[in-house]
Order: C-alpha cells, then sequence, then structure tokens
C-alpha cells in the first residue's frame, strides 16, 4: 500500500433492508485488492456489516464514511436515528430493541454492538438520544 | 468432505455453483440467525440455514463461507442466487429440515465443530 489515505463516503439507504450490507461489500473489495491480511479484511468486514444493519434497522439508514492508511482501517457509521439511552445495555449480548419484522430477517437478536466489539480492535460510540448515534470502527493494519 | 458429496446426502439441487462442488468443506454450521453465524463461525464451514433473504447471502459474504444449504425443500428467490454467483458461493437447497440434514453430514464424517468455543 502506498503512504497515502484513501477515502471513501458510501450512502446506507433508508428501510432498504435488501441493499443492507453493499457499503461493508465494497468497502470489502476494496481492502482484497489493496492486498490487505484476509483476516483483517474480515474484522473489518463484519463489524462495518453490523454497524451498516444497526443504521437500517433503527436510524433510516445513515453515512458511511472509511480512511484506509498503512497503519489502519478506520469506519465511521453517522445516523440520524432515535439514538441509545443506555449503551451499557446495548452492549449486552441479546438486549435488542429491534421490531419482529427484523428478528424474522435473522437479525435483531442483541448481536450487533457485541459483534462490532468482538470484531474491532477499538469501537467508540457517541450517541444522543433524539439526535443519533455515530459508531467508530478502528482495525489497526501495522 | 467435498461439496459434491454434501449435495449427494442431502440429495440437494444445486441452485448455482456447480462447477465449484470439487471444494473441500471442513465443518458445518445450522443457524438462522446471521448475527450468531458472524460472531462464532469458522472459515470453511457449510451453512444450513432455513432463512431466505439475501442477508443469508450477505453474511456468507463477509465470513468467507462459500455454500449455502437451504433446509425444508426452501428456494431462494433468482436475485438471491444471482447475487451467491456473482460472489462465488454455492447454493444448494435440500428437502430435509434442519435436524435431519445436519444428522446426515454429521453421520457420514462431517464432525469437526463450525464454531469457536
Amino acid at each position: 500500500m502506498t503512504n497515502g489515505i484513501i477515502r471513501q463516503n458510501f450512502v446506507i439507504p433508508a428501510d432498504d433492508f435488501t441493499a443492507a450490507g453493499e457499503a461493508s461489500s465494497s468497502v470489502k473489495k476494496m481492502l482484497i485488492q489493496l492486498g490487505v491480511d484476509p483476516q483483517k479484511v474480515k474484522k473489518t468486514a463484519i463489524s462495518m456489516y453490523e454497524a451498516e444493519i444497526n443504521a437500517v434497522i433503527h436510524a433510516n439508514g445513515g453515512i458511511a464514511s472509511v480512511e484506509i492508511d498503512r497503519n489502519k482501517i478506520f469506519i465511521r457509521i453517522e445516523d440520524h436515528g432515535p439514538g441509545i439511552p443506555d449503551v451499557e445495555l446495548a452492549m449486552k449480548e441479546g438486549y435488542t430493541t429491534a421490531p419482529d419484522a427484523i428478528r424474522e430477517m435473522g437479525f435483531g437478536a442483541g448481536m450487533g454492538l457485541p459483534n462490532m466489539k468482538r470484531y474491532a480492535d477499538l469501537l467508540e460510540i457517541k450517541t444522543e438520544v433524539g439526535k443519533g448515534t455515530t459508531v467508530e470502527i478502528t482495525v489497526y493494519l501495522s | 468432505m467435498k461439496a459434491s458429496e454434501i449435495k449427494n446426502i442431502l440429495k440437494a439441487d444445486v441452485l448455482t455453483g456447480e462447477e465449484n462442488l470439487d471444494m473441500d468443506v471442513f465443518a458445518a454450521c445450522g443457524s438462522d440467525l446471521m448475527s450468531d453465524v458472524m460472531a462464532y463461525v469458522k472459515d470453511n464451514v457449510v451453512l444450513l440455514t432455513g432463512l431466505v433473504n439475501p442477508q443469508v447471502v450477505r453474511t456468507a459474504e463477509m465470513m468467507d463461507i462459500k455454500m449455502i444449504v437451504f433446509i425444508r425443500g426452501k428456494r431462494p428467490e433468482d436475485s438471491i442466487v444471482q447475487m451467491a454467483k456473482e460472489k462465488g458461493i454455492i447454493v444448494m437447497t435440500t428437502k430435509d429440515p434442519m435436524f435431519i440434514a445436519c444428522g446426515k453430514l454429521y453421520s457420514a464424517g462431517l464432525t469437526e465443530r463450525g464454531v469457536w468455543d
């Protein structure tokens, strides 16, 4: 990889469960093309995908911005949804506020945030009730 | 176990990926919950699922899972099969229900754990 920084933004569409994951899929392809270690590609893809699904489920979509340099992959997923009243509670496996329709799609079982934490090297969540949530995922390359 | 053996054991129809049936599979995972698949599953597994939607293929893509078997005779829409085809993922459908399908594969020697302990 060169010394430069690669930046790319993706729109996560609202209420389109079929399209959810397209941004993560694009980022995965990009990382493979850049020759990033497959395990790091997988870690990044899974954590971003869970964050993307969350933005679709809870927040009418959002914006994903991705920055890749020689040391790290940094992904910020920003939405203007309802925010998370209790982040500590939301981090617990099994805790969910997702509606039944989402559970029928194989998600919404309270594993999203725990999975992001499991796979990201660093996970930061900034949230304000009524304003929205920003999730920042970092995966270190070196 | 070869993907072709799984096809024979489950009397499955191949919906896409016929050309990749020589692929080796080392373990299996049966789940309808995609977040669980992402939390625990290892590489080189076949995913058996009763869930039929595009996110099954997306989850397989993120997890580097190269083979999906839909159980209980479920058939995904063409757009889902096409998505799997583009990603080089084998898709099959079997009439067996989950428990029977998993049991048949386990009895035939696919006994490695597909999940991290």
